[in-house]
């Protein structure tokens, strides 16, 4: 253990934790989503998001740019960054509605159990997600560097990047048009009469299959968002890489309280910070098992997360 | 009228083999387990038998993987199927069994000057490690339920992995070399040699019918039929006075122990382990395999097992134009889920239960 490590890293390792969090947040609004509507684990949620790390870097690359290219100008950096956003979340959006119809819809059709629901959603993450190392040789692929890292501003010692900033930034407007839009439009309101009650909703004339597709897409296209800031923040993206991350992005949404939108902006929000603090003072390699025995712990003395499961009811 | 009597109406071959008398059971049964012990010389047989065997890797370590794989499900149908409790991380107890072995009998472990103990000698305590394994597991998440269980059955066993691949005991990638085989010798020559599996799968098919047999009794005593109540509503179990807190720790126990039991034939066939082995998908196979196999029977488990070890291998050494399939086994293998899950969402085999109530949920599906 090295206290002193993490004492005086402690501004940059909650900077970059904030950082890494807020992708997770983003990434655990689709499992949470799924999970209020439906009561089930999207399993393939982590493949909507490794769909949008690589389409974004396809497209990306269509306009010659790999990772040994020179830095874009300001006004390029901008073009590029929002053609990799409306990509990604294309890609991600359609990954999330294609798993619904392939792998929900028919189960659904013929009301079965929860755990076959889990199984195809295993397996079609299994076919995307190997089907993609097969195709890429199981290489990683490098992201060119469309935003270089600069600091931005100093507060005390600890320096904030421009990258850091837009990350968490975005990831909050993200949030909060999610959360408005959730809360206040029309198909938001058919999305919490279905969380609370399906059949209620149902015979109140709310199309459900409807309501469960747009909440899988909304999933999707927060995911593609995440992807995009993953491959910025990270630099390389490979098969598995939405396996990892969504094993971290599961944790956040449980430790926030599956189901509840807050509940999971707190969730990665804490789970990146965490994750920082025990690399910083155990060693990287000890990151995830730090953050799975702290997930345990809440989860015994809140065993429904920290804010509670509530997609329907009284309402974040 | 008695849900046995019940069954026997049933058509089908289950309800065949039902009301027929003990003895032609027994000569099924039998028939049945001579089959099984005469697998690896299947490849044998005129024209069907070069269709089954595998190509890519010898028919007999096909076989034994299959039996490894069969056990696990075994064990995570007790967790999942009996007790309906989800576990996504039981590759975490088929790793304690691995590593308790290896730790006790490997010349590379830091216990081989105190311990250095044969095969047989390592398993008492490696199975005795897992069950307190289980318990560990079991303990901290008893309040949990459903899906907050399932995260924290998946964080054990990375938890397990991190430990395997980042401490110096446990010796991560380098691993464990050396583990000794099972011991017995035939004619002056060891039975349980390098070249020949053969003997390792009669070895694992016995240790799977001691399982059945053993599993098959519980379920059909109070510890089952407590575990029944727990998975249809815990509750209500708990309020009939079912003490659902000591039979969801049995359910762990029980599980991490056949999990074990895989993990130690498994360090004593291959004699070389190492944290590669233990990923997490591995866990997911396995829970794919009881699920689409039929979760809560013992047949269904075994089919579902013996498939997702099967297919891969069977799989291996096939080209087709200029690709070898073995490459794209894993994502095949995710289209035959979805395609099994999708037509038969109870599994191939279900539980006669599970079924009955199967058919009872379609009827009742909701407008959508």
């Amino acid at each position: 253990m090295d206290f002193s490590g993490l004492i005086n890293d402690f501004g940059p390792l909650t900077v970059s934790g904030l950082a890494q969090g807020a992708i997770i947040a983003l990434f655990a609004l689709g499992y949470t989503l799924v999970y209020g509507v439906l009561r089930l684990i999207n399993f393939a949620h982590s493949e909507v998001f490794l769909m949008g790390t690589y389409a974004c870097l396809i497209v990306w690359g269509w306009f010659g740019l790999n990772q040994d290219s020179a830095a874009p100008s300001v006004g390029g950096m901008l073009l590029y960054l929002a053609i990799g956003l409306i990509v990604a979340i294309i890609a991600s959006g359609l990954t999330a509605l294609a798993v619904e119809v392939v792998a929900y819809r028919p189960l659904r059709r013929r009301n079965a159990p929860p755990l076959a629901f889990l199984i195809t959603a295993i397996g079609a993450s299994l076919f995307i997600s190997e089907l993609t190392g097969v195709l890429t040789h199981r290489n990683q692929r490098g992201v060119p560097p469309i935003i270089q890292a600069k600091p931005l501003l100093t507060i005390g010692d600890t320096t904030i990047t421009n990258l850091q900033l837009l990350i968490v930034v975005l990831a909050l407007v993200m949030m909060f048009l999610l959360d408005r839009f959730i809360n206040a439009s029309r198909l938001g309101r058919g999305i919490r009469a279905v969380s609370q009650n399906p059949d209620s909703a149902a015979l109140m004339g709310v199309n459900k299959s409807r309501v469960i597709g747009l909440v899988f897409l909304l999933g999707g296209l927060m995911a593609g968002v995440a992807a995009v800031m993953y491959n910025l923040k990270i630099g390389v993206t490979r098969y598995d890489a939405g396996f990892l991350l969504g094993i971290d992005a599961f944790a956040a949404a449980v430790l926030g309280g599956i189901g509840n939108l807050r509940g999971a902006l707190l969730g990665g929000l804490l789970l990146g910070v965490l994750q920082a603090y025990a690399a910083g003072l155990f060693g990287s390699q000890w990151l995830h098992a730090a953050s799975f025995v702290l997930l345990v712990v809440i989860l015994l003395f809140r065993p429904t997360g920290l804010l509670g499961e509530s997609l329907g009811r009284a309402r974040a | 009228m008695s849900e046995k009597a019940n069954f026997r109406e049933n058509g089908g071959v289950r309800g065949w083999f039902g009301r027929q008398p003990t003895w032609v059971r027994s000569v099924v049964v039998a028939v049945a387990l001579v089959l099984a012990f005469l697998l690896p010389y299947a490849g044998d047989v005129p024209l069907i038998g070069p269709q089954i065997v595998t190509e890519g890797i010898d028919w007999p370590s096909a076989l034994f993987n299959m039996s490894y794989y069969v056990l696990l499900a075994l064990g995570l149908n007790v967790v999942v199927g009996y007790a309906g409790l989800l576990d996504l991380g039981y590759v975490g107890f088929f790793a304690v069994g691995a590593y308790g072995t290896a730790l006790l009998t490997s010349p590379d472990s830091v216990l081989y000057a105190d311990t250095g103990w044969k095969w047989l000698m390592a398993v008492p305590v490696a199975l005795a490690l897992t069950m307190v394994a289980g318990l560990v597991l079991g303990w901290p998440t008893l309040r949990l339920r459903g899906d907050y269980l399932a995260i924290v059955t998946l964080g054990f066993a990375e938890i397990i992995r991190i430990f395997a691949t980042s401490t110096t005991t446990l010796r991560g990638d380098r691993g464990f070399a050396s583990i000794p085989h099972p011991p017995g010798e035939w004619g002056g020559k060891p039975i349980f040699g390098v070249t020949d599996a053969v003997p390792y799968f009669w070895l694992g098919l016995v240790v799977i019918i001691a399982v059945i047999l053993g599993v098959r009794n519980l379920d059909r005593s109070r510890v089952g039929r407590s575990w029944l109540a727990i998975r249809e509503d815990e509750e209500a179990a708990e309020i009939m006075g079912v003490r659902t807190i000591k039979y969801k720790l049995w359910a762990f126990a029980i599980g991490a122990f056949i999990g074990g039991l895989g993990g130690v034939l498994f360090a004593g066939e291959q004699g070389f382990i190492n944290s590669q082995t233990f990923v997490l998908q591995f866990s997911i196979l396995v829970l794919a395999g009881v699920v689409m196999g039929g979760s809560g029977n013992m047949a269904g488990a075994i089919l579902g097992g013996a498939l997702i070890s099967y297919i891969p291998d069977r799989l291996r050494g096939i080209s087709l134009g200029d690709t070898d399939l073995y490459e794209y086994r894993f994502a095949m293998f995710g289209l035959v889920i979805i395609i099994i899950m999708v037509l038969r969402p109870q599994g191939l085999i279900p539980s006669r239960r599970r079924a009955m109530e199967l058919k009872d949920r379609e009827k009742e599906v909701a407008p959508q």
